[in-house]
């Protein structure tokens, strides 16, 4: 059991799955619910020997860090691990019976591929490995949107390809100067031998600008509304979940290890950005007159909490922030879905028009409301957790005026998921021939918001799995 | 100036150029163009960037990365065409709708 490299059955045993699903269409529903339960063990055991362990380091092949590839795993990326594979379980779940088998056939090849990408990129140890499998995933993902045809999808998959590939190729100029002028693409050497420069400068500047467009902060989050509420649910979901936080975990080991300089002026910047993409994306969200929309301009702040953390750049804030990736990860994952059975049961997703699916869709609706206490941040749930991390954080620094934005944004949070809750209590005037939700769906939105909520209530686990490899640096005493 | 800077620095040209073009021209296949003078511009920064060692052999990695990148950039292209050829299908034409908030 010691000896097994989980690291690499992690990567492996979802591209085992893409092939299997892919080789035989018929049955790719069993065969990737299969390869979906043994990423879950897999990631288990790798939870287990880091947890006994240590930080993890597998040189693929034995070649070893310069040349070779390693795959590292210390506790965040264990706990990026663990979110995926909970968050795609549950997506899996719920894709047994959303899509119909025409459908079903491309799904389960092209979303067992994205979890592959997402596993190799969460272990990479290198800038360009890391840059590889943000392709991988950005093609997946572009694919798995315009899954669902039509005008809207298409178009905004197209859009969000041309993102996602501008985003890489700046970032890949970026890893371009840094090795030319470190020798090396490996991280923790790279952490070694850095030295301000203009070169490096210029480098973060592309790399971070990159990222932030695939992590769709404010103002380049024009392409993300669209690409995610247009595509079939249970990918707007895992696009929301998981895949924008790829890249904000990228951004977070860049900043974290190889540039230390949040506390400057770009720390600021990003900082001020997410506060605005807060607000912004909250104001906007209260706008929306659909019900997927809604949720994606909900996505839109709350990836903006996310940045609160740079200017303050204290092991509280980061953790904060990742404490807020992981809850969003299962919340967002649960309301999308749960907005999915909405639009399955009624045929659409006109929230003046939700006529009373409470009553009627009660499991779902209790998906949605607990999913919403998570993002407005209410304990006992993870997404207050989160808040207090950051609320801590920003009073210990001084800059109490982040703690301002934090509580605007769960009031403007807490008015759009009323809006929702209050219209599916009410009868509406345009009454509509329903078509029951499969029990898969429903339950499987549930089981997502619960695990959000218990992430509160758990809470000193997840800290402690944080502290494995000190990957946010050791707290100065006070 | 150096070879290798020339060398770089057309590459860096030839990134905001294909940069700009994508911003500016409506026509996806015209995007899709210019995303590729963009990837090879990244290459050819990294190809000149590859004398760093300044002997006679130059670095293999850079070159291993530009033969990864390329792949990559295959790969992406193949699917952007397909996607644009299924938008022109749908839509009637090939470019992206304008932006509005709803």
């Amino acid at each position: 059991m010691q000896d097994i490299p989980w690291g690499v059955l992690v990567i492996l045993l979802p591209v085992v799955g893409t092939l299997a699903c892919f080789l035989c269409p018929r049955r790719s529903v069993p065969l990737g619910l299969a390869a979906a339960l043994g990423v879950v063990v897999c990631v288990a055991g790798l939870g287990w020997q880091v947890v006994e362990q240590g930080a993890q380091r597998y040189a693929i092949g034995g070649w070893g860090a310069p040349l070779g590839i390693d795959l590292y795993a210390d506790g965040l990326s264990l706990l990026m691990l663990a979110v995926t594979a909970v968050v795609g379980l549950g997506i899996s779940v719920y894709s047994t019976s959303y899509f119909e088998p025409g459908r079903s056939a491309f799904f389960w090849p092209l979303w067992m591929f994205l979890w592959a990408a997402l596993n190799a990129l969460f272990l990479s140890a290198d800038i360009f490995n890391l840059y590889v499998t943000l392709e991988l995933l950005g093609l997946a993902a572009v694919a798995l949107v315009a899954l669902a045809g039509g005008a809207d999808a298409l178009t905004g998959a197209m859009r969000y390809l041309l993102v996602s590939l501008l985003g890489s190729l700046s970032y890949l100029l970026g890893v371009a100067l840094l090795y030319h002028s470190f020798g090396s693409v490996d991280i923790a050497i790279l952490a070694h031998r850095m030295e301000a420069s203009p070169a490096v400068w210029t480098a973060m500047g592309l790399m971070s600008a990159g990222l932030l467009l695939k992590t769709a902060l404010f103002p380049l989050h024009f392409w993300l509304p669209p690409a995610h509420a247009s595509a079939p649910t249970p990918v707007s979901a895992l696009l929301s979940a998981l895949v924008v936080k790829a890249s904000f975990y990228m951004l977070l080991r860049l900043w974290l290890e190889i540039f230390p300089l949040s506390n400057s002026a770009p720390g600021q910047l990003l900082g001020l950005l997410g506060a605005v993409a807060v607000l912004w994306g909250g104001l906007l969200a209260l706008r929306q007159t659909r019900l997927k929309m809604l949720i994606a301009y909900s996505t839109v702040a709350q990836l903006g909490y996310l940045f609160l953390a740079f200017p303050m750049a204290t092991s509280i804030a980061w953790k904060g922030a990742l404490y807020l990736l992981l809850s969003h990860a299962l919340a967002k994952a649960a309301m999308f879905m749960a907005a999915g059975s909405i639009l399955y049961f009624g045929g659409h997703d006109r929230i003046a028009d939700l006529d009373r699916v409470a009553q009627r869709l009660p499991l779902t609706l209790a998906a949605f409301g607990l999913a919403g206490v998570s993002s407005m941040g209410l304990p006992p749930s993870g997404g207050f957790i989160a808040k207090w991390l950051l609320l801590e954080a920003a009073i210990r620094t001084g800059q109490w005026w982040w703690a301002i934005i934090l509580i605007l944004g769960g009031l403007l949070t807490a008015a759009y998921i009323l809006k929702v809750v209050g219209y599916a209590f009410t009868q509406a005037e345009v009454t509509h021939e329903a078509r029951a939700v499969p029990v898969p769906m429903e339950w499987a939105a549930l089981a997502l918001a619960l695990a959000a909520v218990l992430l509160g209530l758990f809470a000193p686990w997840p800290l402690a799995l944080m502290e494995i490899g000190l990957p946010f640096g050791v707290e100065a005493a006070r | 100036m150096s070879h290798v800077f020339l060398y770089a620095l057309v590459g860096v040209g030839l990134f905001t150029l294909g940069l700009y073009a994508l911003i500016v021209h409506p026509h996806l296949l015209r995007k899709i163009l210019a995303i590729n003078v963009m990837g090879s511009g990244v290459f050819l920064v990294l190809v000149a960037l590859a004398a760093r060692t300044g002997g006679a052999v130059p670095d293999p990695v850079p070159h291993a990365m530009v033969i990864t990148g390329i792949v990559v950039a295959i790969s992406a292209t193949a699917l952007a065409l397909a996607l644009m050829l299924r938008v022109q299908t749908e839509t009637g034409q090939a470019r992206l709708p304008e932006e509005r908030i709803e």
